[in-house]
């Protein structure tokens, strides 16, 4: 059996990057300091390029500076904060999940007379939507609470106002169809020349709460929890909590659905789960 | 071992590239192998299918927190970037990067913070400049640059913004990669 190959972060270093390996945990622990946002289990090689941005967008030449600026100036924490959290999103993303989880975890979920769902790390909200979409063609909806949490209140204001930009529609569009949508996609939203609101019906069932992975606990038991491209930037440690967190939030017989690029494999959370459909991130606890 | 990985990223035309490098690689190749290859948000399975097809040593795509292991080719999933992150690879889906996903850039600029002067860079025939960064980064920690010649790369562009990044970068043609990565892997 070949082992993993072993590597140290400190072969054959640039003074830059010495320095920033010295300058990196200092900020890290600045900001928890002085914000309490703790983001010192969060996966080193993304975290370096978020930060890398964020000096780039502030003019800045060195962590160090990065950090002055984040110290002194609340209005930087922000925008670091955005910084750190601007990833792509889209309606359907991965359409193939949204029709497993129509598929598979739809009927089971028929006879339960209330369905509560946690959309964890649900940025601006387009996959929220995704989710209620299905859920009201399947006749779920109106039985159904989703608590969207985040821990960038800007984003989650955004998915509560439910207003996106339309230049991507069409991909949505598409998505949708893939992921198994029984009507027109157009039908969800009002349309103005730059811009879609989402239907007023949609927008009911979701509440929008701040709620951070790292350290807030477990709010509720739900039915359904989704967290998808979220722990990809978490290390082990941070991600062996939440996976903890959200299996103490599922009821038995509950689903879980991660990203395409992510599983439970080689997670103490494995034998506890069963996968619905290989090759399907979409997991239903078992034990 | 001198190397511990090797990084290969291509776009237009890279299908064949990437195909033709695998193929040239016996399957006793003794170090990781990650490959950016842009394609479509949702292009499904065929890319991996097609490559492990004529390839000796085994090819998945990349997960995160998948251990790196020698003698094994990594696919930078379709709809993420793929990072080289300490022994393992981590995924991120942050806006694409030169207009491109999976990026180059950030799989090269990871491996060379990790691996340092053991990272061998290869940029195949693509349009765009993707990988030039990257390359760039890889030569400057002292590790080894090559990029396909503009003799066999379909689409030249991509090639030749990484060679003028990257000084002292090597050009060579499709066929004689893998056999330098043979040689290098034997230092």
């Amino acid at each position: 059996m070949p082992t993993p190959v072993k590597e140290s972060r400190h072969v054959h270093l640039t003074a830059t990057e010495a320095i920033e390996n010295v300058e990196l945990p200092l900020l890290l622990e600045a900001v928890y300091q002085r914000y309490g946002y703790d983001f010192r289990d969060y996966a080193p090689a993304s975290f370096k390029r978020r930060v890398h941005r964020a000096m780039n967008e502030e003019g800045l030449d060195t962590v160090s500076a990065l950090q002055d600026r984040i110290l002194h100036d609340p209005a930087c924490m922000v925008r670091f904060l955005d910084v750190l959290s601007v990833d792509f999103s889209a309606f359907f993303r991965d359409p193939a999940f949204y029709k497993t989880f129509r598929d598979q975890a739809v009927p089971l979920l028929r006879s339960a007379p209330r369905l509560r769902i946690w959309h964890a790390g649900c940025a601006a909200g387009e996959e929220v939507y995704s989710l209620a979409i299905v859920l009201h063609e399947e006749g779920l909806l109106e039985r159904s609470r989703i608590y969207a949490t985040d821990i960038n209140e800007k984003l989650l204001a955004l998915g509560r106002e439910a207003i996106f930009p339309i230049k991507h529609m069409r991909e949505y569009t598409t998505s949708y169809h893939q992921a198994g949508g029984r009507g027109e996609f157009s039908e969800y939203f009002t349309a103005s020349p730059e811009r879609v609101i989402m239907r007023d019906f949609l927008r009911q069932p979701i509440v929008w709460a701040a709620h951070n992975l790292v350290s807030d606990a477990s709010f509720n038991e739900f039915d359904v929890v989704l967290c998808r491209n979220v722990m990809i930037y978490f290390n082990r440690r941070l991600q062996d909590r939440v996976l903890q967190l959200i299996y103490d939030s599922l009821a038995i017989g509950g689903f879980l659905g991660l990203g395409r690029g992510e599983s439970l494999q080689c997670t103490a959370f494995e034998a506890r789960y069963a996968t619905l459909l290989p090759g399907q991130r979409l997991y239903r606890k078992t034990a | 071992m001198k190397y511990g990985i090797v990084v290969i990223g291509a776009s237009l035309g890279g299908l064949q590239a990437v195909h033709k490098v695998l193929a040239g690689l016996p399957g006793d190749f003794p170090l990781p192998l990650a490959v950016a290859q842009h394609r479509r948000q949702e292009g499904g399975d065929s890319l991996l299918f097609v490559l492990q097809d004529s390839c000796a040593l085994s090819v998945r795509e990349g997960e995160d927190k998948l251990p790196i292991m020698p003698g094994c080719v990594y696919l930078a999933p379709s709809g993420y970037h793929l990072l080289v992150d300490g022994d393992h690879f981590a995924l991120s889906t942050e806006s694409p990067v030169s207009y491109a996903q999976p990026s180059i850039d950030v799989l090269f600029e990871s491996a060379a913070d990790t691996f340092g002067r053991r990272a061998i860079g290869v940029v195949l025939t693509g349009s765009g400049r993707d990988g030039a960064a990257g390359l760039a980064a890889i030569k400057q920690r002292g590790g080894v640059a090559l990029v396909e010649s503009a003799e066999t790369a379909l689409a030249a562009e991509m090639p030749d913004a990484a060679r003028a990044a990257t000084p002292g970068a090597k050009s060579l043609r499709i066929e004689a990669i893998p056999l330098c990565l043979l040689e290098l892997s034997r230092k």
